[in-house]
């Protein structure tokens, strides 16, 4: 994987995808719930998707659990590319 | 896209002859490039291939096991790279070890299960990836009357059928809002090697009096994988002369 991928890319890659899965654009944001988004579990299974789609990472059901905020996911796919 | 629907193929398992054969044929005649998967003979999936390309269609002979779960994904990453995503999908691979209950030993109850359910399981797990992003998805599971009614001797074959229409029921429900079918067809007596031997018990009961035919249960997959069935979801539909109305 390139080492190039900034925090910032993915933040704004998961508010694109947000945006695609019907979020008002003004309710997204680093620490909007996905839950107050109508994000739901088959989008958050498609936000995993485009994540290993995109930089090849896998998110697995079990690292998905208690990922509440796009600041959480962003997190979580950091911390996998690291 | 084409005809209201993404670029992409189809992949039919089991489909180097019988049902399968008839649906892959059915699929290219839709125009759908086709996978022919195959386990064990090759000859007969590329006698499907080549029948396919005879009539100007696009198709690829394709070997797996489907019950091997480390081969679902070479499977559909050879499609992806030849063919393009696996837009429709049809679960037609299927194997009988009949016996009595008390007779069916744990090797020929998993082999059923293996290869008739949770190979279906898998391969749609692995097909939704794509279906999901691409807001396009046709998924068919060839079930069969003997999951709705009983027939003695087929305890493995009637619980992996019954299964799969539970599992389409349920995957049906949760992919709908991404424009992804996911239907059934319960064949009855159908003519194909896989039912010999069974037709003279059972020809009796069908009201239409007649074995159907591969093209036949082919034909309703048809419908099932259309643009126009978009709304249809989630169900079973049988075709068995009317055998269990």
């Amino acid at each position: 994987m390139p080492t190039t991928i900034t925090r910032e890319q993915i933040e704004q890659r998961v508010f694109t995808a947000l945006e695609e899965f019907g979020a008002e654009p003004d309710q997204i944001g680093p620490d909007a719930e996905f839950e107050a988004m109508d994000v739901d579990s088959l989008d958050l299974v498609e936000l995993a998707q485009i994540v290993e789609d995109e930089y090849g990472v896998q998110l697995k059901g079990e690292d998905m659990e208690g990922v509440k905020t796009v600041r959480q996911a962003v997190d979580l796919v950091m911390s996998k590319l690291s | 896209m084409s005809n209201g629907r993404p670029e992409g193929c189809a992949l039919v398992t089991g489909a180097s002859r019988g049902i399968g054969a008839a649906i892959a044929r059915t699929l290219a005649q839709d125009g759908w490039p086709v996978g022919v998967n195959y386990r064990q003979d090759r000859e007969g999936a590329e006698r499907v291939v080549k029948e396919i390309e005879d009539a100007g269609g696009r198709a690829l002979a394709v070997q797996a096991d489907v019950s091997e779960p480390d081969q679902v994904d070479g499977l559909f990453g050879r499609l992806e790279d030849e063919l393009g995503p696996v837009l429709v999908l049809v679960n037609n691979a299927g194997v009988r070890a009949d016996n009595l209950s008390t007779q069916i030993d744990d090797d020929e109850w998993e082999r059923v299960i293996d290869t008739n359910l949770s190979a279906a399981f898998r391969t749609t797990r692995r097909a939704l990836k794509r279906m999901i992003r691409l807001r396009y998805g046709r998924i068919v599971n060839v079930s069969s009357i003997v999951g709705q009614r009983a027939n003695p001797g087929q305890a493995n074959y009637a619980a992996s059928k019954a299964g799969l229409v539970a599992l389409t029921k349920t995957v049906a429900a949760e992919v709908a809002r991404r424009e992804v079918t996911v239907n059934a067809v319960a064949p009855g007596l159908v003519e194909t090697e896989m039912t010999e031997g069974l037709e003279d018990k059972w020809l009796e009961a069908v009201p239409a009096r007649r074995a159907g035919t591969p093209e036949e249960v082919a034909a309703c997959v048809r419908f099932l994988t259309s643009p126009e069935a978009g709304y249809v979801t989630g169900t079973c539909l049988t075709v068995d002369g009317g055998l269990s109305a």
